[in-house]
């Protein structure tokens, strides 16, 4: 069911005149001020929205296999499309972990069954993120997944060697290495931010600089081997400042900035609600600032979710039990308008660059980050710039009720979602039966 | 009054001095032969222990039975806490019995924070100790055994010098009362290694010293924190013995203090660790009598969040 939709009068990334857009067969078809469309044409209504190339999310835990009581390959698509993502991520942490051809393949079928966004496995770094031995690689890139991030998110790749080994490995495929920067000694039973605050709530502390030692050596193996690193979630202005360095000297290093570290500090953490619990957890107010920044200037490359939904029982507890994570998905768009666009921090074509076009080229992503453009893979999102979300966790698309932001309004509003030429998402709702 | 006591800083200096006056007045009263008073007669209260602490409970549950309260213990052994029920399941049990107050020890700090706030139960919540967090009953019965060794027995604590020496970092104990002691006006010097210090300790309202001899002499009352030996394993202090000479107090530097200062200890002592035998045993220590104010002090705090209906005259019922 490919149809033929008329977008009508929306302005790419926010600038210039309205025109309208045609998509049939998948692709954008034509460009222009006033088209006329064939008759059978679904006409969509984009006076006075942005059009912006469908996000993609590098990281996203999905949860299936094994926790489909917290999210779906499917639920979780569904999430990613009406945050506007026309691709995602997946993590390898599933049960059992995506760390061989059979387990990537599977996630990716799924992906392509539930079909509401174009869901790209990442693969384990090592046999069962044990941090021991080297999972086979070249079999998950060589997979119909064709897998090429590969990263033990959840678990920092901490032993030297085999990190080195790693970076060096994937280039045969022009793979890339996502690394999850906590080095676990400084962080053992770690529960927030190291701080002031950590101090008089007597919870155990997650120092900056346990990222930040792991980032910087990381930096300094890509940099000796000639290999591509990216960093996740990138929490500290440390951090921030050793990628700037890094990159300034020419290494092929890439980084990645969740939208609740781009939002809320630690200040949060003060009622223990575990709601607000993550990894890396949330920082302080220099450090958002400086991930802004990070981001602002291009140091930072990529918004990405860190999705990570959780079932109620494992956040309904007290602090020190509960899990890390929180959901991102449907809220990201919102999160990173209030964040960089209404500070001027960003505006739409910034937007456009961190949430589609840059990290659609770290994870090689050949139909999705590209110009909107006639000829090119209709792959895109509506947004409404002057509209406002209300964050309800019971309406969310997730298995999952884990959002920070209950209760909250954030700017913008995401209004539609195409995935080569299908709405996945019209009016801000799901499109029943996207494939 | 807050309806929850969580922290020490719930309390401001009305609201403490107020927690110190009542104990002062139910120990009058409890004092004489017949020791229950009707206050709470129909009230219910639950001592709910997720960490195993025979001293605090018992203090508990002779206040809440002192003043006439119906007492539920519900402890990890022996009930269905061992078996992994959640927090929150515990809490609506709670609820549907009806409690009035529950008392929480968890070895999760904020626990507390989660029973008073997350919606499971109507009741006050009483901190009787979460992880590294607080124990803000013991730093009130703290004060109150300073202030009837210090002030007479009255008023607050202002310009008494205290030192708090040892395990900082891990210590509920020494968090509370650093909180309370400032809200009375003391003046507290914090003493231990630098890595048993939480990160950002200088902005908390005291001194800070590496030292324990210079902050004797000037001291009113020292209070030793448990040090568990174990914490040389994380390399917290090379040794047993290294921490015990450098921060120890011993007879001989106990002779450094003033001739009117107390020695404080929240328990349970690691005697030849931080203490010395003699100097536990020694006339200045009232270690002891912390253990008998903790009873009134937690009367006190019952009776002021259950809003006993009035002051106790010395109305007497039979036991
Ligand atoms: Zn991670």
């Amino acid at each position: 069911m490919t149809g033929t939709y008329l977008l009508r009068g929306g302005r790419l990334l926010g600038a210039g005149d309205p025109v309208d857009l045609l998509l049939a067969g998948g692709v954008i078809a034509q460009v222009g001020a006033a088209l006329s469309a064939p008759a059978d044409a679904v006409h969509v209504d984009a006076a006075g929205l942005v059009v912006l190339p469908g996000l993609v999310d590098l990281h996203t835990h999905l949860r299936e296999p094994g926790r489909e009581d917290a999210e779906t390959v499917e639920s979780g698509s569904r999430a990613a499309a009406l945050g506007g993502f026309t691709a995602v991520h997946a993590m390898a942490n599933t049960e059992p972990v995506a760390d061989t051809a059979g387990v990537v393949e599977q996630v990716w079928h799924l992906g392509r069954e539930a079909g509401y966004v174009d869901v790209h496995p990442v693969g384990a770094v090592t046999v069962g993120l044990a941090g021991t031995r080297l999972a086979e690689l070249g079999a998950m890139a060589g997979s119909a997944a064709r897998v090429r991030m590969f990263s033990d998110d959840g678990r920092c790749v901490d032993d030297a060697v085999l990190m080195r080994r790693a970076l060096e490995y994937v280039k045969a495929f022009d793979g890339v290495i996502a690394q999850h920067a906590q080095e676990p000694r400084l962080t053992a039973g770690a529960q927030m931010n190291e701080g002031a605050l950590s101090g008089v709530l007597g919870l155990r502390g997650w120092p900056a600089v346990a990222e930040e030692a792991i980032v910087a050596r990381d930096v300094l193996l890509a940099e000796h081997v000639g290999s591509r690193l990216h960093v996740c979630h990138v929490s500290t202005a440390g951090s921030v400042e050793i990628v700037r360095a890094a990159k300034a000297r020419g290494v092929d290093v890439t980084a990645e900035v969740t939208p609740h570290h781009l939002l809320l500090t630690e200040d949060v953490v003060a009622g223990y609600d575990p709601v607000f619990k993550v990894n890396p957890p949330l920082r302080a107010k220099s450090d958002v600032e400086a991930l802004r920044e990070g981001l602002a200037d291009g140091t930072i490359d990529a918004v990405a979710t860190d999705h990570a939904p959780h079932a109620a029982e494992d956040k309904d507890c007290e602090w020190e039990a509960a899990a890390m994570g929180m959901l991102g998905l449907e809220t990201a768009l919102p999160v990173v308008a209030e964040a960089m666009v209404a500070t001027g921090l960003l505006d739409w074509a910034g937007v456009a660059d961190r949430m589609s076009v840059r990290p659609a080229g770290i994870g090689r992503l050949a139909g999705h980050g590209r110009p909107i453009a006639e000829g090119e893979p209709a792959n895109l999102t509506l947004v409404d710039p002057h509209a406002s979300t209300v964050v309800d966790p019971s309406r969310s698309a997730s298995r999952s009720r884990n959002t920070p932001y209950a209760g909250r309004t954030l700017p913008t509003a995401v209004v539609a979602t195409f995935l080569r030429g299908v709405p996945t998402v019209l009016g801000g709702r799901l499109v029943a039966d996207a494939r | 009054m807050k309806r929850h006591l969580l922290s020490a800083a719930d309390l401001d200096r009305d609201d403490a001095l107020l927690v110190l006056d009542t104990a002062t007045e139910l120990a009058t009263v409890s004092s004489r032969a017949v020791r229950k008073l009707p206050t709470l007669r129909g009230r219910t209260v639950v001592n709910l222990f997720f960490e195993d602490s025979t001293r605090t409970r018992i203090s508990f549950e002779a206040a809440a039975k002192r003043l006439s309260a119906d007492v539920i213990n519900f402890t990890a052994k022996g009930s269905s806490l061992s078996k992994g029920e959640s927090l929150k399941d515990t809490a609506l049990t709670l609820e549907a019995m009806g409690a009035d107050a529950v008392v929480v020890r968890h070895g999760a700090s904020g626990a507390p924070y989660r029973l008073a706030n997350a919606g499971w139960i109507s009741g006050s919540v009483v901190n009787a100790g979460d992880g590294t967090h607080e124990h803000p009953t013991q730093a009130l019965l703290d004060a109150y055994t300073m202030r009837r060794h210090l002030s007479e027995g009255r008023g607050d604590l202002a310009d008494r010098r205290v030192t708090i020496v040892g395990d900082v970092l891990h210590s509920r104990v020494a968090r509370s009362n650093v909180l309370l002691l400032a809200t009375l006006g003391a003046e507290v010097t914090l003493v231990a290694p630098p890595t048993l210090l939480p990160v950002g300790v200088e902005d908390w309202p005291c001194e800070i010293s590496y030292e324990l001899d210079p902050a004797l002499a000037k001291a009113d009352a020292v209070m030793m924190l448990r040090v568990q030996a174990e914490r040389m394993n994380a390399a917290f202090f090379p040794s047993a013995r290294e921490y015990s000479r450098r921060y120890g107090l011993d007879a001989h530097r106990m002779a450094l203090l003033p001739d009117h200062a107390i020695v404080m200890h929240p328990g349970p002592m690691n005697r030849g660790m931080e203490i010395a035998a003699d100097v536990a045993d020694s006339v200045r220590s009232v270690i002891v009598e912390q253990v008998s104010n903790g009873v009134n002090v937690r009367m006190a705090v019952l009776y002021l969040l259950l809003g006993g209906a009035q002051l106790p005259t010395g109305e007497e019922v039979a036991a």
